[in-house]
């Protein structure tokens, strides 16, 4: 893979890091006890680092000047690449669980096979991320299974959460010309190998904490070429106020 | 042993500087007046997020994003150690919980302030954080045991949060005019509230006799306010602020400074449930401990279960 590419693939997966890093930081003094509020705020700081480490490392790379604030706080929406899943909010507490947990298998899948790479930035931060996202989903598996088997209410919430972030899940197996670019320079997982990776992880769980996947509903597309939900915007207007206000400012 | 000896070997125990531990026998004055401290102490850290947590989200730089959203993090941290101190003195969790929601137990009035720029981020550290160390440094020397480690591994944290605010603060001081206008307007609206963080004059302050007597407070409140402006004045001026203050002048008979009257109604008032923020703060804390309900509920539920698989 060329420079430019490389830093369009960290850019995807910054962009990733970076959104779910807003959403975790939206939790903060909002937890169900604050050992938990602790944990989520944990969560988003790991994820904060990765989505600067991979930006600083895009923004090396695409050599064109831009740093990795310019990557992150002065780009629109149609320029993000992240998951659609990502930017899906804390409707509740089920909601954030299911849509980490579900990343957190994608993450921990996708830095595996980035920190057997020869580019030594990158394979440094995937094995930092790997030893981060193990404890990620340890943390949120565990969370699946109190309140998948914990009582009627968490049951349905939970049910509820998944029925309505499963059309999500399509995006983290689908391929196009910089995944198949990817793939062969072995820097990703084919995309059915992650796709029955998240299915074998998933099924396993979800029998356990009495958890159903949806009968096949429509998958959403498009965050590769930038095709988001509504949520997006209002994320970035709020993260991007500071710098687009005050454009000649350093903090 | 009647109750009087007792207390009189208590008094002995911390006259020689002796840390009173959780299964000591202490007066029950004494534990009732650390669990107010203690939970009050407690409910400040966690009530403080609020603020702070506000502008995680708006954060003008990753590197902001990542200090801020750790700063808060250890400010969790605290709340965790100290409602673990307090409950070492037979009180649940749950209980001080409760008391903060029906307005029984307090909280740091300076959070009762709103949080309105990224500035803000920059006045809280360095002047909330900066007047919290000033006090909880001297609380490191408290006579009941859990409550003076607490103090000390919190202290460390604390001094870092201070750094980091001073940080935004020198950094918007010298950056464009609108930044050093944010600053400025951040240092009048936090000056007043932070010098207020050490209380009333001790000798309108009902409950510091016993405090000093028992050695749960170390020194008195005007003293620590005065610490706090003789050090925060030169960090000021270095950056090209300026304290909002005309009577503040260098005293050299003193070498300290003297400065101008604090308005004690606002202080009062704001205590009894009269600032901008009151009603807020505690409506955040009582919603987000609603709707965690089901989720605490279910992971009892799990654990039952699992028990008795």
């Amino acid at each position: 893979m060329d420079d430019l590419n490389l830093s369009k693939f960290c850019i995807r997966l910054g962009d990733h890091c970076l959104i779910m890093a807003h959403r975790q930081s939206e939790l903060c003094s909002k937890g169900p006890f604050l050992e938990e509020d602790i944990a989520q705020i944990n969560l988003g700081l790991d994820l904060l680092g990765q989505a600067e480490a991979l930006l600083i490392y895009a923004a090396k790379l695409e050599g064109k000047g831009r740093t990795a604030d310019d990557l992150a706080f002065r780009r629109s929406e149609r320029q993000f690449h992240n998951f659609m899943l990502t930017e899906q909010p804390n409707t509740d507490f089920a909601f954030v669980i299911v849509r980490q947990y579900f990343m957190s298998l994608y993450l921990l899948k996708t830095y595996q096979v980035l920190a057997e790479v020869e580019d030594e930035t990158l394979s440094g931060i995937a094995l930092k991320a790997l030893k981060e996202l193990t404890y990620h989903e340890r943390h949120l598996s565990m969370w699946i299974l109190r309140l998948g088997d914990g009582t009627d209410e968490s049951q349905q919430r939970m049910q509820t959460a998944v029925n309505e972030l499963w059309m999500f899940v399509g995006e983290l197996y689908e391929e196009d010309a910089l995944d198949l670019l990817a793939q062969q320079a072995s820097y990703a997982p084919k995309g059915e190998e992650m796709k029955s990776f998240l299915m074998a992880q998933i099924t396993a769980k979800f029998a356990e904490a009495s958890l159903t996947i949806p009968e096949s509903i429509y998958m959403t597309t498009g965050s590769k070429q930038g095709i988001h939900t509504e949520y997006l915007g209002f994320l970035l207007t709020e993260m991007q106020y500071l710098q687009r206000a005050y454009p000649d400012a350093k903090w | 042993m009647g109750a009087e000896e007792l207390d009189v070997l208590f008094q002995e125990r911390i006259d020689a500087n002796d840390k009173i531990e959780p299964r000591d026998s202490m007066p029950e004055e004494y534990r009732s007046h650390l669990i107010r401290q203690m939970s009050q102490h407690a409910h400040s850290e966690v009530i403080g997020m609020q603020p702070e947590g506000n502008w995680i989200t708006r954060a003008p730089s990753l590197r902001a994003k990542k200090i801020l959203l750790a700063k808060v993090q250890d400010e969790a941290g605290h709340g965790l150690y100290l409602y673990s101190a307090t409950e070492t003195l037979g009180i649940s969790r749950e209980e001080l919980i409760a008391k903060l929601h029906q307005g029984k137990a307090k909280y740091a009035s300076i959070f009762n302030y709103p949080a309105l720029t990224w500035a803000d981020m920059g006045a809280i550290g360095w002047l909330v954080d900066g007047a919290a160390i000033t006090n909880q440094v001297s609380l490191q020397r408290t006579s009941y045991g859990p409550y003076s480690r607490a103090m000390v591994k919190i202290c460390k944290e604390e001094s870092f949060h201070q750094r980091q605010g001073y940080e935004i603060m020198a950094s918007m001081a010298n950056g464009t005019p609108a930044q050093k206008e944010m600053a400025q307007d951040a240092l009048n609206r936090f000056w007043w509230p932070s010098l207020m963080m050490f209380g009333p004059h001790d000798s309108d302050s009902p409950r510091t006799g016993n405090a000093m007597k028992w050695k749960i407070k170390r020194e008195y409140n005007d003293v620590l306010r005065k610490k706090f402006i003789d050090k925060t004045v030169s960090q000021a001026n270095l950056i090209g602020l300026t304290i909002p203050d005309k009577d503040l002048k260098w005293n050299e008979a003193e070498n300290s400074y003297d400065f101008g009257a604090i308005d004690w109604d606002e202080f009062w008032s704001v205590v009894k449930g009269g600032g901008p923020c009151n009603v807020k703060r505690l409506n955040h804390h009582k919603k987000a401990h609603k709707d965690g309900a089901w989720v605490r509920k279910a992971a009892a539920a799990y654990a039952k279960k699992q028990a008795t698989k």
